[in-house]
């Protein structure tokens, strides 16, 4: 496999965090690709460095040392605003606790984005009501997040991702605030996202279940990758 | 992307309707303070700079004695003579006219009503020192002057009270020992400010007040007008050495007669009226300060309190400086909003004090353009330190924040 061929392609990524005697390493030299259209899930016990991986490929936080490589380009060398840009172009997040901004409508929250992008205003309600369509909440688009159900709040996040058009989707244990029902409604909606749009997924989740739903799942352990292997979303698309 | 800011900051404040509202508070405040202050302070001064002009302006009152009191022990001093007028009229340039004054007071009689006054005797140049239009009759002739004749010109408040539903020109009217003639009736004046209703007053030619009233041909004070083109000062040292050779003080003796320079007395009003005007304002201008340091802690408790709204908005992309923007102009907004609402309250407030301090009501676009500015300039110094730290944000951090 070659680097500069891989979508997403880490090398020897480290991260230490604090110094001296108190520094903590949470990465020890990771090497990761990801292809494009994959849907990867990242597992791991807690402190296996799978949350401070995921940072690092959402262009999030730096790596100590090591080479991030995003579409080929080199993400270390950019600075914390252009790490910004290259975020609101390319990059969709979807947290656990969905982070929506509050008292605000599911329009407004999906719109959000593109008021970064400086989209005009008629442009910027239809592109927003076509992600919340998108995710089955037209019908919602003024109910404010205290107003939505926590499966519905989610759809809400991830129609926000979404309304960029982003070539990756983060999510970061999406279905952890959610009952089993809603958490396969939102992993039948992320795996449909990645089938229908092409759009490229990266889930971190500590329920085998829900990594089930992956074409990958990335095992991490210690700082490092412990295993690879495939998920059930691969047997689907090849049967 | 101002436009967009300015949106995204609008609706911040209009999601916190109250907490904007409390923020905001010390700019009202602050705002209101300055302006009301500093428009009631110019109205004041105004208004003591009219009172000061109702005097008369450009006379110089020439009266016995060192100042308002009489000062220490010692014998009166004397009043002045009727030569000391004639003197004036003569020696000293820059003089218009010079009228000499004797008072006296009695009691009017008209019928059943009687009423107690001054008497002011003096000569026609009283009123071409100072402007004082009749409303009816006429001034005196000099033959009624020089032969001292009992006819009289009566203030307002004494035509109300002695005759009331009459006409007061052509009756007589009995006056302390005498009977008097009314030939003219004065213009209303109103109160002086200090020295009580001007209007209150019987002028009588000063010859009829000398020989009826005060036995004797003394002048109790001088009226001296002073033409445009003179300065006051420039003729009060004349006239003081004049007097002062004419009443024989040589030497080091101190003068023992004032001269009261009404100009003199307005500017050092205007001058105190604005010094006090000046002094609050900036007290009030102190509220302005402490109302930005209230915006300031808000601002700050609203970044903690959004710190995850902060790492979304990173997170999505928002580059530092649209964060720092962000959160500066919604600053700016409130303590602008603020501003405009303390410069509503400020004139309605000056609306229900004016006619209460009888001042006249008056709108300075200066103070109000400048108290809008400095509210706009507090949002920004105060709401660039909150802001700083709302951008220097660590997405990551701020999006574990709970």
């Amino acid at each position: 496999m070659v680097a500069e061929d891989s979508f997403i392609s880490l090398r020897g990524i480290t991260k230490v965090y604090g110094e001296g005697a108190t520094a903590f390493q949470a990465l020890k030299g990771v090497d990761l690709d990801v292809a494009q259209g994959d849907f990867v899930a990242v597992m791991g016990p807690s402190g296996s460095g799978k949350s401070t991986a995921m940072n690092i490929i959402g262009c999030l936080d730096v790596p100590t040392s090591g080479t991030f490589r995003f579409k080929g380009f080199p993400v270390e060398t950019l600075d914390r605003d252009q790490r910004a840009l290259l975020r609101r172009k390319y990059l969709g997040f979807v947290f656990q606790g969905f982070n929506l901004l509050a008292r605000t409508s599911a329009l407004e929250n999906v719109e959000l984005p593109l008021l970064y992008r400086g989209d005009p205003k008629a442009e910027r309600r239809e592109t927003a009501m076509n992600a919340l369509d998108k995710v089955g909440l037209k019908e919602w688009w003024d109910h404010t997040p205290a107003e939505l159900s926590g499966g519905q709040q989610q759809r809400v996040a991830i129609a926000r991702a979404l309304v960029t058009n982003p070539d990756v989707l983060l999510a970061d244990e999406p279905t952890g605030n959610l009952d089993s029902e809603r958490s396969v409604e939102i992993m039948e909606l992320l795996a449909a996202l990645n089938r229908e749009a092409g759009i490229t997924v990266l889930m971190v989740t500590h329920e085998p279940d829900m990594a089930s739903f992956a074409r990958t799942i990335v095992h991490f352990k210690d700082g490092l990758v412990d295993r690879i292997e495939q998920g059930n979303g691969a047997k689907a698309v090849t049967p | 992307m101002l436009g967009t800011t300015f949106l995204l900051a609008l609706r911040s404040i209009l999601r916190h309707k109250l907490r904007s509202f409390l923020t905001t508070l010390g700019i009202i405040i602050g705002v209101a303070a300055v302006v009301t202050m500093v428009t009631l302070g110019k109205a004041t001064t105004a208004a003591v700079q009219q009172q000061i002009a109702a005097l008369g302006t450009n006379i110089l009152q020439v009266r016995p004695g060192q100042g308002f009191g009489r000062g220490g022990g010692g014998p009166r001093p004397p009043d002045f003579e009727p030569a000391d007028v004639t003197a004036i009229q003569q020696q000293v340039t820059g003089v218009t006219a010079v009228a000499p004054q004797a008072q006296s007071t009695a009691t009017a009689i008209y019928e059943g009503a009687n009423w107690s006054t001054t008497i002011n005797g003096t000569t026609s140049a009283y009123f071409v020192v100072q402007p004082w239009p009749l409303t009816a009759g006429r001034l005196f002739t000099p033959a009624e002057e020089g032969a001292g004749k009992a006819v009289c010109i009566i203030g307002s408040t004494v035509a109300k009270n002695l005759f009331r539903n009459v006409e007061p020109i052509g009756k007589r009217f009995r006056i302390g020992d005498i009977s008097c003639d009314v030939i003219g009736l004065l213009s209303t004046r109103g109160q002086a400010g200090f020295g009580g209703d001007q209007d209150d007053v019987v002028i009588m030619p000063l010859k009829t007040v000398q020989r009826r009233f005060t036995g004797s041909t003394d002048v109790r004070m001088i009226l001296v007008g002073v033409d445009q083109a003179y300065s006051t000062a420039q003729v009060t040292s004349t006239l003081t050495d004049l007097l002062r050779d004419r009443r024989h003080l040589t030497g080091g003796k101190p003068d023992d007669f004032n001269i009261f320079d009404t100009k003199q007395i307005s500017d050092t009003l205007t001058s105190t009226t604005t010094m006090l005007t000046q002094i609050v304002a900036a007290v009030a201008g102190i509220s302005l300060v402490v109302g930005g340091i209230g915006i300031m802690n808000i601002m700050l408790v609203s970044v903690t309190e959004r710190t995850r709204e902060i790492g979304i908005r990173l997170a999505i992309g928002a580059v530092a400086s649209e964060v720092l923007m962000q959160f500066l102009v919604e600053a700016v907004v409130l303590s602008c909003l603020g501003g405009v609402i303390g410069l509503l309250i400020a004139q309605l407030v000056i609306g229900v004090l004016t006619p209460v301090m009888q001042v006249p009501w008056t709108f300075d676009p200066q103070i109000n353009a400048f108290a809008f500015l400095i509210s706009g300039v507090i949002g920004v110094v105060f709401g660039y330190f909150p802001a700083r730290r709302a951008a220097s944000l660590n997405p990551i951090d701020a999006l574990r924040h709970e």
